[in-house]
């Protein structure tokens, strides 16, 4: 555990940069993760990351690209183009929450 | 009379059912074990047939043989649980009341989840090993394929077996090269993962493997549809895998009912307690093996150390006491690398695979995480153990908690900044 600054937040990451404290995001911080990987937050990105976080709060566990898609309707086609290349992690690393646990 | 009702006599249902009924006073407490049908596959077997080191008789046994004497056994399709009104029903109309319920229906293949997989090329250049059937057409398959492109895939995780792929590939690689045909077949491992496994040194290790073997590695790869006329695979992100032979895992589901009873997640996986297996909302339903959403291996050995801790907590649960054993996630899995060796894997919910020694620490004889002759050893000589003392509940003198002892833990990698 490290911490770093980005966009003037001072936040505790872990190796690969995901936050390790959920309560050290709000809508800031997300701007800012977002600008870390090249995705500007609109409204459908923001409703996601809500999504994501409550899911979170409510299992304990990041949810799964395929949870994402069931639980909000959204074709993993459009996930691919709202966050592009990696939407597992890139949705996680952007919502404040833990890389989602490598399936074992 | 109380009623325990075991859905599944698969690994973990028939390990439960023996071990309790050895626990469980055979005037207080019915033990029944439901099943489809009445054939017990050997699953690592599964892996040997296409290369034809084992034949499908070879991996068959009756199921009720495998169950012990007291222990009554019903041959049905289960249509539903109603949690409620404490009964499962099967599609005969039977109905079967209980006191606890233990869902141990594991995980299946669905390849129709896949767009264009089941398509013109389905059992002709695609197969798939995770079932008997599959793995014995693919024997045929590989055997008329000389030359060409030979893609290993996984669909989606989690998968049972997850090192299953990656064995695949290893001994295809070497079955091609003992046949002086390895110039001629180009070979690719597509996962979903970012790298050759889950965790960070066992991927950078299993990663070496594959480099080392000139097979060719895709990761991040979230198929979106087979497309029948290019003979490829098609990503999300619009890379495009072409194949003369495809070999897939197709994306795991746990049992239909598990959905039709509102008992599952999105893949029909039923949320437990990861220490205990007991149901998330429920007092007398518990899942156990691949049928549960813990997150570790689904894999037998996770099975055979989870009963180890479920049924201490069972007779616990039952005498109205909470339950004190706590399960870890323990996994120990061979992974074969061809030409008659394999590896050894030892992990659990928060230890990752380290290399060392096991059981005993410096004498082994298994060695962890590397290429030996003896670990190939010890997978050979796993049916024999299979049959004759984890599924009849004797002990195995392994605990069901991981060791740390003859590990050592190298400076972490992650395979995403290589």
């Amino acid at each position: 555990m490290t911490t770093t600054t980005i966009g003037g937040h001072v936040l505790t990451v872990d190796q690969e940069g995901f936050l390790t404290d959920p309560s050290e995001w709000d809508d800031d911080v997300a701007v800012a993760l977002a600008e870390q990987i090249g995705v500007v937050l609109d409204t459908e990105h923001r409703e996601i990351l809500r999504f994501l976080r409550a899911e979170h709060a409510r299992t304990g566990e990041t949810p799964t690209l395929r949870r994402v898609s069931t639980g909000m309707s959204i074709p993993v086609k459009r996930l691919f183009e709202l966050f592009p290349v990696k939407p597992a992690k890139k949705m996680a690393y952007v919502a404040g929450l833990p890389k989602p646990r490598g399936c074992v | 009379m109380h009623e325990l009702l075991v859905l599944g006599g698969g690994t973990a249902g028939t390990m439960v059912a023996n071990k309790l009924r050895r626990r469980l006073e055979p005037d207080l407490w019915c033990i029944t074990v439901v099943d489809q049908d009445d054939e017990h596959h050997y699953q690592p077997g599964y892996l040997q047939v296409p290369f034809g080191t084992a034949d499908p008789a070879d991996v068959t046994r009756s199921r009720h043989a495998q169950i012990a004497d007291g222990v009554r056994f019903v041959t049905g399709t289960i249509d539903v649980v109603d949690a409620e009104r404490r009964e499962v029903r099967l599609t005969d109309g039977t109905v079967l009341a209980y006191e606890q319920l233990v869902i141990a229906t594991g995980t299946s293949p669905r390849p129709d989840a896949t767009p264009g997989l089941t398509g013109e090329l389905w059992q002709h250049s695609i197969h798939e090993f995770y079932t008997l059937a599959g793995a014995t057409r693919l024997r045929e398959a590989l055997g008329r394929f000389g030359r060409g492109r030979l893609v290993v895939h996984i669909t989606e995780m989690p998968i049972k077996c997850p090192v299953a792929p990656l064995e695949f590939t290893f001994l295809a690689e070497a079955w091609f090269r003992g046949r002086g045909q390895r110039d001629a077949v180009e070979i690719t491992y597509v996962t979903p993962l970012s790298g050759a496994f889950t965790r960070p040194i066992a991927a950078e290790r299993l990663g070496h493997l594959l480099d080392e073997r000139k097979i060719h590695v895709e990761t991040d790869f979230v198929v979106e549809h087979v497309d029948d006329e290019l003979s490829a695979l098609v990503s999300y992100d619009g890379r495009t895998i072409p194949f003369d032979l495809l070999v897939t895992v197709p994306l795991n589901m746990g049992a239909d009912f598990v959905a039709r009873s509102g008992l599952g997640d999105d893949l029909n996986y039923v949320p437990v307690d990861p220490e205990t297996f007991l149901a998330r909302g429920h007092d007398d339903i518990f899942a156990i093996g691949d049928a549960s959403d813990i997150p570790t291996s689904k894999a037998g050995s996770v099975a055979h150390f989870a009963v180890d801790v479920f049924v201490d907590n069972f007779l616990e649960h039952i005498a109205g006491r909470p339950m004190t054993h706590a399960f870890d996630g323990h996994a120990n899995c061979f992974v074969e690398s061809g030409d008659g060796k394999a590896l050894l894997i030892d992990f659990n919910y928060e230890v990752e695979p380290l290399p060392g020694r096991f059981p005993l620490p410096f004498l082994g004889p298994m060695t962890l995480l590397e290429e030996t002759r003896i670990n190939h050893l010890g997978k050979q000589a796993f049916p024999w153990i299979y049959w004759n003392v984890l599924l009849p509940g004797r002990p195995l003198p392994l605990p069901a908690a991981m060791s740390m002892a003859g590990k050592h833990a190298p400076h972490p990698t992650d395979p995403e900044e290589e």
